[in-house]
């Protein structure tokens, strides 16, 4: 029984790498279309490797894979990874990689490149429930991939009592960069700063994506990162850095913005929905709210950071694979994850019920309309890290020189 | 250094049944004997084959394909690329060779601070501890060993904790009115720092003539920043936790310096210093070979620090080369890449080491064997014209 899958799945992976023309027989490499899954006979022995980030989400995960083994008579063996990358890699090197697993935005084009993944999202009957921008991050040469598990945005956290000191009130909320600057400088005070933003182009990437610009072309084929519509953007944040009412949260000795606005080392920072699980368990006593972020000169903009199901195209049983992302992607089981750990269901038709049982989660959910997802292009991973090294010190950074480094870099390496 | 060496020699007389004439008539007696031996090692020899010889072989051909890190690098989907690999790190213009060479760079300043650092360190305590009258000598030892127990991950963590904007190495620092630096995150090279406090550059305009000459893809102001104050506070983490490693090292050589010679130097009239230096020291010397070529292969390839508490950063001025190799393969998926850094490290290993072994190396024992050498050569010329 196992040897003939294993041709099957042999002569599969072979057709598929030799790409050959379509000669008699076959029939089903059509463009565009995935190829016919490989389907274990009898009940499958799955497993899934998962980047958990604690026991609930371990327990919900394990609990949703439970049901679907209970239901469809087949075993799921729930792994949590240590070092999620490490055991892909190992995983996709022996030949024998987990079946489902978490794969990350920022990783998934390499992947996709060199055929690890098995495209399955055509077999999804409801695809287009999912967020337009969420499609487009799992999107390499044309084809979506897999399914987008969950997703968090960049809002504007706003600590209360410094709002409150600093005399502003509800309508002072900031929705324009000007207003952003005019608040930020109410609120600096001699300890602390009006806006505390993380390093690195992952929050810096929400005010180019208000300006209307993008590091890449949107084909993904052409570096364009040494536009005016980035350079302004970020022109405008370092102006703000120098004159003090911005601050990267290194400058303020933090890891990350959640942890200088916890502190009380900034009274506003950009950080996304997993904030809130931080400072319920670091700051208690701290209160704030969230408000979108302002809209820049190109309209409301923020950035979108997600991972998706991905089945391998080295599995034996991706039919049972497929049919298990499924079912922990129904509007009911996304809100459940929602309830265990925090996550927004990566459905439209799931935003409405997670609003109403979340409502102070609205202003992240609303960034899944117009947000945009990272860097998902094939070899970046490199030349994006070379370009946070040099963001790094941002106050003094020579903005042109690092952009016009940053195109030279990624036309090498999207060249490749 | 000699008894080792005999018996190396005598070994090889034993394995291969060739040698001194009175063996040679007992040949088939020294055959079973090989056929044994062999039998003995076999073991080891699947073990080592197995995890050590067959990995290391399928590195060397990883290194020359363009492998993407799925299925076997042996499958007929990866291609063979030649030196591309190699190309990409030492010859041609782009980041894979500027990541390389600054980690080259960065863990140059590195070893240069940690192995003096770390041996002369070492010997001290060892000279401490070794004295016969301390009190509470085995207390001392133990506490000198331990950080080379506890586990590197662990003493990282403590250490980013320490070493914070707020942390206790910087409140000490305060109260001798010194603001301290916010360590792990200040990637300023030291050479520039001190060449700014003596007014000789500022960091934010370094002079043209340094910041315009690009050399493998740095500028020769990059080249020569030294260890940033990240890097420099690893240093002193890696300088603490190994000295006792080294200190036992030490110790154990001085136990074997005999108590006649040094009482002999005693009665000669030589102080404290003059002992130190021409007794123990000389007495120590295939142990500082050792300490120091054990220090140069570990420190060349530094990872778990990294790995655990920078990441390379600030400013990749913690970047190594053992860590980048791990990012180009499990991050990037560029394997081939990765292999060729480890084995551009191993080679550099292999000549920095070798080049040490020579300069520390025993003159008089060289010249001798040298001399051996010759009147053996000369004994089988004889033979063999005979």
């Amino acid at each position: 029984m196992t040897r003939t899958t294993r041709t099957t799945a042999l002569v599969l992976a072979l057709t598929g790498a030799l790409a050959l023309s379509a000669c008699g027989g076959g029939g089903f490499e059509e463009e565009g279309a995935s190829s016919a899954p490989a389907s274990a006979s009898g009940p499958a022995n799955l497993t899934m490797l998962i980047a958990s980030s604690g026991d609930a989400e371990t327990n919900a995960v394990k609990a949703a894979a439970d049901a679907w083994a209970q239901k469809s008579g087949n075993k799921v063996t729930v792994t949590v990874a240590s070092d999620m990358n490490q055991q892909l890699a190992q995983g996709f090197a022996s030949g024998k990689p987990a079946d489902v697993f978490y794969m990350d935005a920022s990783r998934f084009a390499d992947y996709a490149k060199n055929g690890s993944l098995y495209p399955y999202a055509d077999q999804l009957s409801d695809n287009s429930d999912f967020y337009e921008p969420l499609r487009q991050t799992f999107t390499y040469e044309g084809k979506q991939y897999c399914a987008p598990k969950d997703f968090s945005t960049l809002a504007l956290e706003i600590n209360t009592d410094s709002w409150e000191k600093a005399g502003l009130t509800d309508a002072d909320v900031p929705t324009t960069w000007d207003q952003l600057e005019a608040v930020s400088k109410k609120l600096t005070t001699k300890d602390q700063v009006g806006l505390g933003i993380g390093v690195g182009i992952d929050r810096l990437g929400a005010f180019v994506v208000q300006n209307g610009g993008w590091w890449l072309s949107d084909d993904g084929k052409s570096a364009s990162a040494d536009t005016p519509a980035v350079t302004d953007a970020l022109e405008y944040v370092q102006r703000n850095v120098k004159a003090g009412n911005f601050k990267m949260s290194n400058q303020l000795d933090s890891g990350w913005g959640g942890e200088a606005f916890g502190t009380g080392k900034a009274a506003m920072t950009i950080e996304g929905n997993w904030i809130k699980g931080a400072v319920k368990n670091d700051y208690p006593d701290l209160k704030y709210k969230t408000v979108e972020l302002p809209a820049g000169p190109a309209g409301k903009g923020t950035l979108q950071f997600t991972q998706c199901w991905g089945v391998a195209s080295d599995s034996k049983a991706q039919a049972q694979a497929v049919d298990l992302v499924k079912s922990l992607t129904t509007v009911d089981q996304q809100m459940a994850f929602a309830d265990a750990f925090g996550v927004m269901p990566s459905r439209q038709s799931a935003a409405d019920q997670y609003k109403s049982k979340f409502p102070e989660d609205a202003p992240f959910i609303a960034g899944g309309e117009y947000g945009h997802g990272p860097i998902n292009a094939p070899g970046m991973e490199q030349v994006v890290a070379d370009l946070n090294s040099k963001l790094e010190s941002f106050g003094n950074a020579n903005l042109p020189q690092v952009l016009e480094g940053f195109d030279t870099n990624a036309g090498s390496a999207l060249g490749q | 250094m000699s008894t080792a060496d005999t018996v190396a020699e005598r070994g090889t007389t034993a394995g291969t049944g060739s040698g001194r004439a009175p063996r040679r008539r007992r040949r088939g007696d020294g055959q079973r004997q090989s056929t044994a031996g062999w039998l003995f090692v076999t073991p080891t020899l699947v073990v080592l084959g197995l995890f050590l010889v067959i990995p290391i072989l399928m590195a060397i051909w990883v290194s020359f394909t363009d492998w993407t890190g799925r299925g076997s690098p042996f499958s007929s989907r990866v291609g063979f690329v030649g030196t591309e690999n190699y190309q990409a790190l030492l010859t041609e213009q782009g980041l894979s060779r500027q990541d390389f060479m600054i980690s080259l760079r960065n863990t140059f300043y590195y070893v240069v601070g940690v192995v003096p650092l770390q041996t002369v360190l070492a010997l001290g305590l060892a000279v401490i501890v070794n004295q016969r009258f301390l009190k509470g000598r085995t207390f001392f030892r133990t506490a000198f060993y331990f950080p080379s127990v506890v586990s590197s991950v662990a003493i990282s963590l403590v250490f980013l904790f320490l070493f914070t904007g707020t942390g206790a190495v910087n409140q000490f620092l305060g109260i001798f009115g010194i603001d301290g630096p916010t360590w792990f995150s200040d990637p300023r090279g030291l050479i520039h720092l001190a060449g700014q406090g003596l007014g000789l550059w500022s960091i934010d305009a370094p002079p043209g003539a340094l910041a315009d000459h690009q050399v493998m893809s740095l500028s020769l102001w990059d080249w020569f920043s030294g260890p940033s104050v990240a890097l420099s506070a690893i240093m002193l983490q890696v300088v603490w936790t190994t000295a006792g490693t080294f200190m036992l090292m030490f110790l154990a050589a001085l136990q074997d310096l005999p108590t006649e010679v040094e009482e002999a130097a005693l009665v000669d009239g030589a102080n404290r210093w003059q002992r130190f230096r021409a007794v123990t020291v000389p007495h120590l010397r295939p142990t500082i070979l050792l300490v120091v070529t054990l220090g140069v292969i570990g420190t060349w390839q530094v990872f778990d620090q990294m790995y655990v508490m920078t990441q390379g950063g600030p400013a990749k001025t913690t970047l190594t080369p053992a860590y980048l190799s791990y990012t180009a393969a499990f991050g990037q998926q560029q394997w081939g890449q990765g292999a060729a850094m480890a084995f551009l490290l191993f080679v550099l290993i292999f000549v920095l080491t070798t080049f040490q072994r020579f300069v520390l190396r025993d003159k008089d024992e060289a010249a001798a064997k040298k001399a051996r050498r010759a009147q053996q050569r000369a004994a089988k010329k004889k033979e063999a014209t005979a």
